[in-house]
């Protein structure tokens, strides 16, 4: 079944109008990571059947990019939320 | 007279598990059972199980749209998959089961100059390894394909096709019953309804795998899970580059026979072939997010109906008979994850996306060749899950996403 997801902006929506850019993953830290560091966070994923934190965008709407977490099993959005800003870089 | 009406078992009862078996596979799916076979049939190897989790053939064996082809991008992935016709066309008569395999061609139009281009690089890519292939323009469409709306009405007209004379469609179900039984015949146990719960792991080593039937030990473990091999892979501890999502598909009531070629249009995002039974299949792109959750979707239907109106109007009446999903596990470059992983004795069959049933047969052979000798075959290392770490990848964007 396709699902509502909530954008911060517009409310409820159907799923189709976003994109959906995967789970949140984590940078690897320190200034020069190595090929298998790098590698493992470009390519690998946790893919989790269960609650995930993932990141989407309401691309055929407002534009706006938001966190939210949604169960993968029932595709139940469990919450949203802004992201934090980047840390200085 | 009667016992033509008799209910034959095509393979044994499940009894009790065993304590230990040399080669344990999870996945009862076409991957998994093809590995037995073949681990069986060319390699001696019979103390094997195999672990289903449902029914045999209930995950993407039985939900695919059936379709046949070598005619990738790739020079590695097209070298694999005209392995796999060829098994395939060999395949009946050596499982003695009657799979229903039409090859009466396959078709994927281009309906832009871009289009055009692709089709051209993968006919050469193609040519050069032997595989049937080529450009046809929209006269020669019109022969192979009459029904086919060839005029400017469409928003994307036809401009041609990549003409692929060995494809086709098979019968999926067939191709599992006849694995199954042949396996089961050479002396493979099949488990279905054991679900694999637990992977003990010592150091670089599998060494017993948890059910929900029971713990059995094991020499070699092959998974082959489609979907849900990220948390087959979870249990021994390792993460892979793998994404969940669901693809759907759906048929329409049977009508006359009046398609015999398989249609493609990738810009269309969708694939239609008649099936044996009459009925229009059709399947188009995956979710594009991820999800263990196989319901299917109405916007699904509503834009896969569209599009398939824009190659056949005449359609426009027919009705839709049912939907199903089923999950996919897609790798970042479109090609599958096969054979070692860093655990020594843990085989993977995975990263197949929406392409993985075509595959089987020269899965099964590849896969059986490395538990049985340790030696990865030349035509999988470029399939490896290594790549992902040395950052060579094998696209395959161009032929396997949507190109079915």
């Amino acid at each position: 079944m396709s699902f509502l997801l909530p954008c911060p902006h517009c409310g409820p929506r159907p799923v189709d109008e976003y994109a959906c850019f995967g789970e949140v993953t984590t940078r690897p830290a320190g200034e020069s990571p190595s090929l298998r560091d790098l590698t493992e966070y470009v390519y690998f994923r946790d893919n989790v059947a269960g609650v995930q934190r993932e990141w989407w965008q309401h691309r055929d709407g407002c534009g706006e990019w938001f966190l939210a977490e949604r169960d993968t099993r029932t595709n139940e959005v469990l919450s949203i939320s802004e992201p934090e800003p980047a840390p200085p870089v | 007279m009667k016992d033509i009406f008799r209910v034959r078992r095509m393979w044994r009862q499940p009894g009790e598990l065993k304590r230990r078996y040399d080669v344990v596979i999870v996945g009862g799916g076409s991957h998994g059972l093809a590995t037995a076979y073949y681990l069986a049939k060319r390699h001696g190897i019979t103390d094997v199980c195999i672990l289903e989790k449902s029914y045999i053939g209930s995950g993407a064996s039985g939900r695919n749209t059936t379709i046949i082809r070598a005619n990738y991008r790739t020079p590695e992935g097209a070298a694999f998959y005209r392995e796999s016709v060829a098994l395939y066309e060999r395949l009946s008569a050596e499982l003695d089961f009657n799979l229903m395999f039409s090859q009466h061609g396959h078709l994927t139009l281009a309906h832009s100059d871009r289009g055009m281009v692709v089709s051209q690089e993968r006919a050469e890519v193609n040519k050069l390894l032997g595989i049937k292939s080529e450009v046809i323009g929209p006269a020669r469409i019109r022969e192979l394909c009459p029904q086919l709306d060839l005029s400017d009405r469409p928003a994307y007209p036809i401009m041609g096709a990549l003409y692929h004379p060995p494809g086709g469609i098979i019968r999926h179900d067939a191709v599992v019953w006849g694995f199954a039984r042949a396996a089961d015949r050479l002396g493979v146990e099949i488990h279905p309804y054991t679900e694999v719960t637990g992977l003990e792991r010592d150091g670089d080593r599998i060494t017993a795998v948890e059910t929900t039937r029971g713990r059995v030990e094991a020499g070699q473990v092959v998974s082959a899970t489609a979907g849900w091999s990220s948390l087959v892979a979870g249990l021994a501890g390792m993460r892979l580059p793998i994404t969940t999502h669901i693809l759907q598909a759906f048929v329409t009531e049977p009508v006359k026979p009046f398609l015999d070629v398989v249609i493609v249009s990738g810009q269309l995002h969708v694939y239609v072939s008649q099936t044996d039974r009459g009925e229009f299949l059709i399947g188009a792109e995956i979710e594009p997010y991820t999800t263990y959750k196989g319901t299917g979707t109405l916007s699904f239907l509503e834009y896969s109906a569209r599009h398939v109106l824009e190659l056949f109007p005449q359609l426009e009446r027919v009705k839709v008979l049912r939907t199903w999903t089923g999950l996919c596990d897609l790798s970042p470059d479109y090609s599958p994850i096969l054979g070692k992983t860093e655990i020594d004795n843990f085989h993977l069959s995975a990263g197949w996306g929406t392409y993985g049933f075509k595959a089987a047969p020269i899965v099964g052979v590849t896969l059986a060749e490395l538990v049985a000798t340790g030696k990865t075959p030349e035509l999988i290392a470029p399939f490896a899950l290594e790549r992902f770490h040395t950052d060579t990848l094998v696209s395959e964007l161009a032929a396997a996403a949507v190109s079915h």
